[in-house]
């Protein structure tokens, strides 16, 4: 074994150890990395319930109501469950129903989340207008057809 | 280990390696201009509106591909550093130094062009996401590796010490690729990836292609240029240097 064999011996097992000692530190922080907790996880008591936390999923369709003055409400679900928002303040441009959305805030008595901060959460998805009207009506007609 | 068909080895020779740096040096600014030039007409002119975002969105044009290279640069700073210390040759850990600036900017720019992005789509600059914590993680990484290699006055220790730094490092780069994977982020996932293939309109997959490729030989360009000066830094006294047309008038 010469001398240069040795050398990247030594790397290689540092890189591994290294490597393994950053999964094992990952691992252990789990979701204290993650940014925001699903509807789902609130359901199921794994979000804090008495601090502060973010909340972040879609806004559902025909969720949205505006009140009075400037206090809005809307449900973020991800499918599976629903929790119900209610913000007041100023939305981003990119907020609206369907779309992704992320809210920091802690869960009032009553099982409504009030948000003190609400940001807008972009999907991967980028497309010209006319492409996104031509996947509406495709989606449209697709389940006019079934139903 | 002279019948191979190209002897590697003979590159590893900073001497050899000076003239075949300028010519490289020469064709990939070229490419980089060209290819540049046309990507920055495309993200402007040709390619269209996006349907949620509007205008705001052509910053990606240039915010992906900074951070494509923003990692792929410290790959190759990695793999430099290992050949380095395994074959103690000298010019792995020049190449090494003259990649650090390049993809020390090509961080900052991402991140700089990202809390531009994300003020009007996200509504904050700056969010303590997974995604974005480690890349400004990366951008320290690089920060410290030119610290430290201006730090020490033994080229051969700075290099050693700078080639560990950047190895210790390169843990960051699967976490910063994964990050958006692995836990709930702001930060989207991938639009563009080898198994899935693109959920980006296909002129607008194009444009940011292009920049990438013109981002890629802008880096391989600017390290070629750094390299060649610190060559004839660190050769200044061998006869080599001495006897170069540029040197001796």
């Amino acid at each position: 074994m010469k001398a240069r064999h040795k050398r990247f011996g030594f790397i290689a097992a540092g890189l591994v150890g290294l490597g393994l000692a950053a999964w094992l530190v990952l691992n252990a922080l789990d979701n204290n990395l993650s940014y925001f907790f699903s509807p789902t996880e609130v359901v199921e008591n794994k979000a804090p319930a008495d601090h502060v936390f973010r909340l972040g999923g879609l806004v559902e369709g025909g969720s949205l109501q505006r009140g009075q003055e400037l206090t809005i409400r809307f449900v973020v679900s991800d499918g599976a469950n629903r929790v119900n928002v209610a913000y007041t303040g100023i939305l981003p441009d990119l907020f609206a129903e369907g779309q992704g959305v992320i809210a920091q805030g802690r869960m009032g008595e009553d099982g409504v989340f009030i948000a003190d901060e609400v940001l807008a959460k972009h999907d991967e998805n980028y497309m010209p207008p006319e492409v996104a009207e031509a996947l509406d009506k495709a989606h449209n007609q697709a389940t006019e057809a079934t139903n | 280990m002279s019948n191979r068909l190209i002897n590697w080895f003979k590159f590893a020779s900073p001497a050899t390696f000076y003239p075949l740096a300028e010519k490289i040096w020469r064709w990939s600014t070229l490419i980089a201009v060209v290819l540049i030039a046309v990507g920055l007409y495309m993200s402007f002119f040709v390619a269209p509106t996006d349907y949620k975002q509007g205008e705001g969105y052509r910053i990606i044009f240039v915010h992906v591909p900074a951070a494509w290279l923003s990692m792929f640069i410290y790959l190759v700073m990695a793999f430099w550093s290992v050949v380095g210390l395994v074959y103690n040759t000298r010019l792995s850990a020049m190449m090494t130094s003259a990649l650090a600036p390049t993809g020390a900017i090509f961080t900052f720019i991402a991140l700089w062009t990202g809390a531009f992005w994300g003020k009007p789509m996200w509504g904050t600059w700056w969010v303590w996401d997974a995604r974005l914590t480690s890349e400004l993680i990366l951008l320290f990484l690089y920060l410290g590796f030119i610290a430290l290699q201006g730090a020490i006055d033994d080229t051969r220790r700075a290099d050693r010490a700078g080639a560990l730094l950047v190895l210790v490092g390169v843990v960051n780069i699967p976490i910063i690729h994964y990050s958006v994977k692995w836990w709930n982020t702001l930060h989207q996932g991938a639009s563009v990836s080898v198994s899935s293939g693109s959920s980006m309109s296909s002129i607008m997959l194009w444009t940011m292609l292009i920049m990438a490729l013109g981002f890629w030989a802008y880096s391989i360009a600017m390290a070629m240029a750094r390299v060649r000066c610190i060559i004839l830094e660190r050769e200044r006294d061998t006869t080599w240097v001495s006897e170069l047309p540029e040197v001796r008038q």
